[in-house]
């Protein structure tokens, strides 16, 4: 019985991945909390499918893919950020324009030269098979980056989140702020992608925060258990998918899912009602 | 000689402020001095928001300027419908981030110790650890209050503080005010409540995207002065010295509920 249950780990390839998708929970844990506070888990979704056009085009150009759908990503990214702030046009629609044309130029990419469909099933669904050690090193350092930038940034994050108006009256230079917090989100993505997979990396994004915020009314505290739900999902979702024998990114997204039922219905009343304000995040200022 | 405490804090000289080329305010020149106490009033969409903003410099005027004093730090309390009262933040989470702070995410010492001390003078230092959604309106208002004194400023704006509350705490908000005013802080609100604010307050502006009048209640809360300001005729009544406002539009005369018969 132990033999079994430990018979995962006597595999590399599949102690990387458990490494990956431990980092990664984490990872989208923690930058999760911005997301979903900001009210911006569409961008997180959209993101992810825009990069994914990077993906492609770096392989079709066989171009580095982390080099290539990182520019890729960051630039989407930066764009997003700009069109969400400025208004040019409706952020729904742009973004939506934005990043499913970048989506759909991927599947034309892959389609045009013969991209092999198991290729382009992992990176839709994640897929641990080819995780190399690189790549665990490679998310740590994004990981430990996007925690010191959280770290030394606690503050001015905190401020731009929870009331941007406020905070760029108070000398916040909130459009850095916002752009520093975007290419965070885009290289988590990026890192995060082939684990967790472009279609369920942004449920990996939220569902962390909405359990952490159904748990507390601290941002700190918020914050941490943002973090540790993710990587406990991370590990737990990639544990089983071994057994179960079928994507990493559904597992561990499942396993995300099933804790926030229990969640959900641990909590009552009191979870319910600090989970419901989640969408109310949109400041409205009368401006007369 | 011109000493800087003698210098005005703000003065908007000749201001036209625009969204998308539609003038919200025009030709607007207004001083503000160290020691004022001063309420904007005028009906919605009259520009009220748009003047805090272009002191505050996030709009920037299409004409004129506003100059400030040198160094001026400015405390800003939105309209509490802006706030987003769900977000997982405490009392003395919410009123810190107006800290600038040092490398570190946690408050210093010395920062505990300003926050502590802005709480107690509000008369909320036990409620630290709250969560923003359990207090009060009064409390909440007192909250964004003392983020923004935390700040140390020395003009404080508020936009409509008195919005939505009862008329205690509406009282205990106006009172808090004329302390903090008495203390040296400059005071710029925007309010819609004629009898319960403004009439109260030592300098009115009437705005209605420009100047109709500016002054002492009694000066300006005539019926000539709000009928351009509000584009309806008004009655001003005299109460023990104090202006009160009431409604004189035709046929809008407010009659008694009747229960329809049967």
């Amino acid at each position: 019985m132990t033999a079994s249950l430990l018979e995962p780990f006597q595999y590399g390839f599949l102690r990387h991945g458990l490494a990956v998708a431990v980092l990664a929970g984490a990872l989208c844990g923690l930058i999760g909390v911005y997301v979903v506070l900001k009210n911006m888990s569409y961008i997180g979704h959209g993101l992810s499918h825009a990069i994914f056009g990077g993906a492609a085009a770096s392989a079709v150009l066989s171009f580095n893919f982390f080099l290539g759908a990182g520019m890729w990503g960051v630039m989407s990214a930066l764009l997003i950020g700009r069109v969400t702030r400025r208004r040019i046009i409706g952020s729904d629609a742009a973004i939506g324009v934005i990043t499913t044309a970048s989506f759909a130029l991927g599947l034309a990419l892959f389609g045009l030269f013969g991209v092999a469909r198991k290729s382009v099933d992992a990176l839709l669904f994640g897929s641990i098979l080819g995780v190399s050690l690189g790549d665990v090193w490679l998310v740590a350092a994004v990981t430990a980056g996007a925690a010191l930038v959280v770290f030394l940034r606690y503050r001015v994050l905190l401020f731009t989140t929870f009331d941007p108006e406020v905070a760029a009256v108070s000398g916040v230079d909130t459009a850095r702020v916002d752009a520093l917090l975007m290419t965070v989100l885009a290289l988590s993505l990026l890192v995060t992608m082939r684990v967790l997979g472009v279609v369920l990396v942004a449920a990996a994004l939220v569902i962390p925060a909405v359990v952490a915020r159904m748990l507390t009314n601290s941002f700190s505290r918020m914050l941490w258990l943002s973090t540790g739900i993710g990587a406990v999902c991370g590990f737990t979702g990639m544990y089983l998918s071994y057994f179960l024998d079928i994507s990493s990114g559904a597992t561990i997204v499942l396993v995300g899912a099933a804790l926030f039922t229990v969640v959900f219905a641990v909590t009552g009343s009191t979870g319910r009602r600090r989970a419901s304000g989640l969408d109310d995040h949109v400041h409205i200022s009368v401006i007369s | 000689m011109t000493t800087a405490a003698s210098l005005p804090l703000v003065s908007i000289e000749g201001v036209t402020c625009a969204y998308d080329r539609r003038a919200v305010l025009r030709d607007i020149d207004l001083v503000v001095q160290r020691t004022d106490f001063v309420g904007v009033v005028g009906p919605s969409g009259s520009g009220k928001t748009t003047l805090l903003r272009a002191i505050l410099g996030t709009v920037r005027p299409v004409r004129g300027r506003v100059v400030t004093g040198a160094g001026l730090t400015c405390g800003y309390v939105p309209q509490v419908g802006s706030v987003d009262w769900n977000f997982p933040v405490t009392v003395s989470e919410a009123v810190l981030m107006a800290r600038k702070g040092g490398l570190l995410p946690w408050a210093s010492s010395d920062e505990k110790r300003d926050v502590a001390g802005v709480l107690d003078r509000l008369g909320i230092g036990d409620l630290g650890r709250r969560h923003i959604r359990e207090l009060s309106g009064g409390q909440q208002q007192r909250v964004f209050i003392a983020r923004a004194l935390v700040r140390r400023p020395q003009l404080l704006l508020l936009d409509e503080p008195t919005s939505g509350v009862d008329v205690r705490t509406r009282h205990d908000v106006l009172h808090l005010l004329a302390e903090l005013n008495f203390d040296g802080l400059a005071v710029v609100l925007t309010t819609h409540d004629l009898n319960g604010i403004a009439a109260h307050l030592p300098q009115l502006v009437c705005l209605n995207g420009e100047i109709v009048g500016s002054g002492a209640p009694s000066d300006v809360l005539t019926p000539d002065v709000l009928e351009r300001t509000y584009g309806a005729p008004m009655d001003v009544l005299d109460h023990g010295g104090m202006p009160i406002v009431v409604d004189r539009a035709p046929g809008a005369d407010i009659l008694p509920f009747r229960r329809p018969a049967g």
